[in-house]
């Protein structure tokens, strides 16, 4: 039974195994989500949490079930009006206080939190998270980590192995593309001072090198050697230098790098093992990747030159592992118990893509002394920026606080509604001494219209289904979340990410 | 441009409307609704303000529109298809159709809800449209188990609106193409009310995109085919004889092992039988050993295979919530619908990038004028043949090429019916002229990239 349910699982998991893998499913598998609210907004997230497979889930809400709520909610039949959502004694309201308070608890606890909002059509969502190291984060376009800059010394050897010259035809065609520009360079260099091409000028004369090294037939003219074609196309990702990405060099200067303790989680001791290496065995660079992208060559140029990249970045690793062993060994810590060579391996080969999200606090978010006054003012000075939904869901917030419910719910209240509205806009930009300008437009028609619009967010399954997917993020450790802010326009279909 | 407005609207006062309470107790179709059942689409739909359509009049009229005059088609109970019907049910949308061809697999169900573990096998189409109405009621839901191509004119021609889910290129060309063979034009100009609207959304992995189209006035499908690029196949040298990684093992046994070794008989490949894939699979180790090559797993086997697409909930849900506030946007005319694409992408944070496609003058599909070819008359008709296929504003598929000489109907060639194409193969080594054809000389092509013939004029060259 346990074979059959894991091939099951496995068919079931098939499309999304093939994004985050099996040790991203099994984090999902082990997970606990809290749901708040389960207005159709918290079932629409449950829905595309529970499919992909998330483990556990409890829902808190105290909502009694109303006619609407039936309506919207897509789980709920007709026969659940009148009961009780959830057994639970809370009664949540979504606003700004709730969530100050409930952050607060949360952001103790180190617990990463998301809030979703929808009204009328806008969507807003809030990442709230002390720290999330990111692995595996899978940038869309990588750049390779070829070395061509600063070959090591198993791949000058391996260069130095093929003679161009002297080669068969055969081989001169399905030789790979780096090893052409390897050797080019190697003369570009000994006739330009050991100076690489670096502007267009010299990238072009580098190509028409390499262009020239086209074999010839009898009668001069130049053979087909898509490879040589290959290595001329490549020559700018060739000639990229190997370089730290900053944003890896500005973790290697934070304080949880500079200070390993016992406490100190698994990423921080193995991003410190590397620092280590960088400044050792790696002599400034980052350990070898070890893979190449796919080029014109025949099976066995091509695994022997692959096998140089893997075999390099194996020892790499090794020597990071040594690194982390004595760093554990400082702390009262064991090897590899606490940190497998597996996880070593992953660390190293997705060095360059390390990624590290910082949210601030819903608190720092709301005080008077460190609102983001400078995103908020710089946005609002496009005209537009979405930055002013964001304004515009703050005011509503405050005029719930007021009046205890939220702005032209009936008909009859629109009119009067727009200025206590428009007071709330004014006190708020008021208390965080923000000089920007709201037009009437938008307390006109968002919040008096979309007063009434708050449950009515089955259009807007858009931002619950970015909400799941931030959640699978933050639970997997893959792919990179949002920080902070999203903000959806379902009328114009734009949005935007702030900082808040 | 307003398409239902005139049908359906009354003029009413703005005053009329402030006089009524949030719960509207006016609805006149008692029938299986409940109070407030509703009141999130009517807000929508009562009041107008300074973001609304320009020709947008707030008003109940819309309401029973949508509720029971408003006909949908949704292509596709997938991924897309499933959140979809979801969407447009509870929206209030109660007449809707659903096409699609395929069968539940296991495979579907981490993202496709409506289907369950008992369910594998069945339809989709009758799976979903049985799943969406005993849950919403009063929604009628009308499941359609086929192809698109095996239904006609007439069909289409009864949605408002058609919204599309699907995953092939191909077929959305189809679709395309078939909405447009729709228009009307009188004296050169378009009949606005021979316009049905296209809604295609379409999603891989963490990216998706949802687009409108206005056939006959927006751009469409095959306006922004460079946006499709090909599907790139691995050079058959490398496969034959120079594999470097495990996909070309994988190819090779699926490409030239299978074909030879017949290890089923007469069946030919199937990606959804598990023997088949692992047959595939230890032949592909076998190639890979030989080279040394590392890397075939079953997974990796049944995804080159198959070509699998990876796929997850959320983006599924993304994109068609974006879909449906289009559909909504316009069966009401209460907002301005998106002009006209839009691409999302959440690899990395969030990302959307919302921008307006441009009709192409010359599109194949829907500029009405006949295409261009230009040849000298001693092409072959080979080359003439490769660049259908090849260029990409046109990537057909397997096009069929006739024309008319001396008064009659004459096929140049055709792939699709083998002895067709036997009796035809030998007018691919003749040139234009030998085959009779003058300048000007006007050629129609059918293809499964659409359902009426392109015409093409041959402009001969020096």
């Amino acid at each position: 039974i346990m074979a059959s349910t894991k091939a099951s699982k496995e068919q079931k998991y098939d499309r999304q195994l093939r994004l985050w893998g099996d040790h991203g499913q099994e984090t999902l598998e082990n997970a606990h989500v809290c749901l708040i609210n389960a207005t159709a907004t918290g079932t629409e997230i449950l829905k595309n949490l529970v499919l992909p497979g998330i483990g556990a889930f409890t829902i808190v809400d105290g909502h009694t079930v109303t006619g609407e709520d039936a309506g919207n909610n897509f789980f709920l039949s007709k026969d659940s009006i009148g009961k009780v959502c959830v057994a639970g004694s809370f009664h949540f309201l979504p606003t700004a206080l709730t969530c100050l308070r409930l952050g607060s608890v949360l952001w103790s606890a180190s617990v990463p939190f998301l809030v979703c909002k929808t009204y009328g059509l806008i969507g807003y969502m809030r990442l709230v998270v002390q720290e999330h190291t990111v692995i595996e984060s899978h940038p869309d376009n990588a750049l390779e980590d070829l070395r061509l800059d600063q070959p090591y010394a198993e791949f000058q050897n391996h260069i130095k192995s093929y003679d161009l010259d002297s080669m068969e035809k055969k081989d001169h065609s399905h030789t790979p593309w780096i090893i052409i520009v390897a050797k080019y360079l190697e003369k570009w260099l000994s006739e330009h001072n050991g100076q690489p091409p670096k502007n267009y000028k010299e990238k072009e004369a580098f190509r028409q090198l390499i262009r020239e090294g086209i074999r010839k037939n009898e009668n001069g003219v130049p053979e087909d050697e898509e490879n040589f074609e290959e290595a001329i196309k490549n020559v700018n990702t060739a000639l990229n230098p190997t370089k730290i990405p900053s944003a890896v060099e500005d973790l290697f200067n934070s304080e949880q790098c500079k200070n390993i303790t016992a406490q100190s989680p698994c990423f921080w001791v193995m991003l410190r093992a590397v620092k280590e290496f960088v400044h050792n065995e790696g002599n400034g660079s980052l350990p070898v990747r070890g893979t190449i992208p796919d080029m014109i060559a025949d099976s066995q140029k091509f695994i022997n030159l692959q096998n140089v990249y893997r075999e390099k970045a194996m020892q790499d690793a090794a020597a990071v592992s040594k690194h982390v062993e004595s760093l554990l060994q400082s702390v009262g810590k064991v090897w590899p118990e606490s940190i497998p060579e597996k996880d070593i391996k992953l660390f190293c080969k997705n060095a360059s893509f390390l990624r590290v999200v910082r949210c601030r606090s819903l608190a720092e978010e709301y005080s008077v002394d460190t609102v983001n006054k400078d995103e908020i003012t710089s946005c609002m000075d496009s005209p537009d920026s979405e930055m002013v939904f964001y304004l515009m869901l703050r005011a509503v917030d405050r005029f719930y606080q007021q009046h205890s419910r939220y702005p032209g719910v009936y008909n009859y209240q629109v009119e009067e509604d727009i200025s206590k509205l428009k007071a709330c806009v004014n006190s708020l930009l008021q208390e965080y001494s923000l000089n920007v300008n709201i037009k009437d437009d938008y307390i006109h028609e968002f919040f008096c219209i979309f007063g009434r619009y708050i449950c009515s967010n089955l259009l807007l399954c858009f931002i619950l289904g970015s909400a799941a997917q931030e959640a699978i993020k933050i639970i997997s450790h893959q792919f990179v979340p949002f920080n902070n802010t999203f903000i959806y326009n379902a009328m114009s279909q734009t949005s935007a990410t702030l900082r808040l | 441009v307003l398409f239902f407005s005139s049908r359906e609207k009354k003029r009413r006062r703005i005053e009329d409307l402030t006089e009524k309470m949030a719960v509207d107790s006016g609805h006149r179709d008692g029938g299986c609704d409940w109070d407030g059942r509703w009141n999130h689409v009517k807000k929508f739909l009562e009041r107008p303000g300074p973001f609304t359509h320009p020709d947008f009049e707030p008003s109940t009229e819309s309401l029973q529109f949508l509720l029971e005059t408003c006909k949908i088609l949704v292509i596709g109970a997938g991924g897309l298809g499933c959140e979809l019907l979801k969407n447009l049910a509870l929206s209030g949308f109660r007449l809707i159709h659903v096409v699609d061809m395929d069968t539940i697999d296991p495979s579907n169900l981490n993202r496709q809800f409506l289907f369950r573990p008992n369910d594998v096998g069945r339809p989709k189409a009758d799976v979903a449209a049985d799943f969406i109405n005993s849950r919403v009621p009063g929604c009628k839901v009308v499941p359609h188990f086929k192809k698109i191509q095996d239904c006609d004119e007439s069909f289409y021609r009864q949605f408002h609106i058609i919204v599309c889910g699907l995953d092939s290129i191909i077929a959305r060309r189809w679709m395309n193409g078939m909405l447009i063979s729709l228009l009307s034009y009188e004296d050169g100009v378009l009949d606005p009310s021979s316009i049905i609207p296209l809604i295609d959304g379409g999603t891989e992995g963490f990216k998706g995109n949802a687009r409108v189209i206005l056939p006959g006035m927006t751009a469409c499908i095959d306006c922004t085919l460079e946006l499709y690029p090909p599907q790139i196949n691995f050079p058959m040298c490398t496969i034959a004889s120079m594999p470097r990684l495990p996909e070309h093992c994988i190819e090779y046994a699926r490409i030239l092992q299978w074909p030879k070794e017949k290890p089923f008989g007469e069946t030919s490949l199937d990606g959804d039988n598990p023997e088949h894939i692992q047959w595939v699979f230890e032949r592909s180790k076998e190639r890979a050993a030989e080279f040394n090559i590392t890397g075939v797993t079953y997974r990796l086997t049944q995804g080159v295979v198959k070509r699998i697409i990876p796929a997850v909930a959320s983006t599924n849900a993304v994109i068609a919530a974006a879909c449906a506030t289009e559909v909504f946007k316009i069966a009401t005319s209460a907002y301005i619908p998106l002009n006209n694409y839009m691409v999302f992408n959440d690899v990395d944070g969030l990302y959307t990038y919302t921008f307006e496609a441009e009709r192409k003058e010359n599109c194949s599909a829907c500029s009405q004028v006949p295409q261009d070819l230009q040849f000298p008359p001693s092409a072959k008709l080979q080359e003439v043949l490769e660049y259908l296929t090849e260029n990409a504003s046109l990537q057909m598929k397997s096009p069929a090429i006739t024309t008319t000489l001396e008064g009659k109907n004459k096929t140049l060639y055709l792939q699709s019916v083998k002895s067709i194409e036997e009796r035809t193969r030998p007018n691919l080594c003749k040139t234009l002229k030998e085959l009779g054809l003058s300048d000007g000389q006007e050629l129609a092509v059918a293809d499964i990239t659409t359902p009426q013939t392109v015409l093409f004029k041959l402009n001969f060259t020096a």
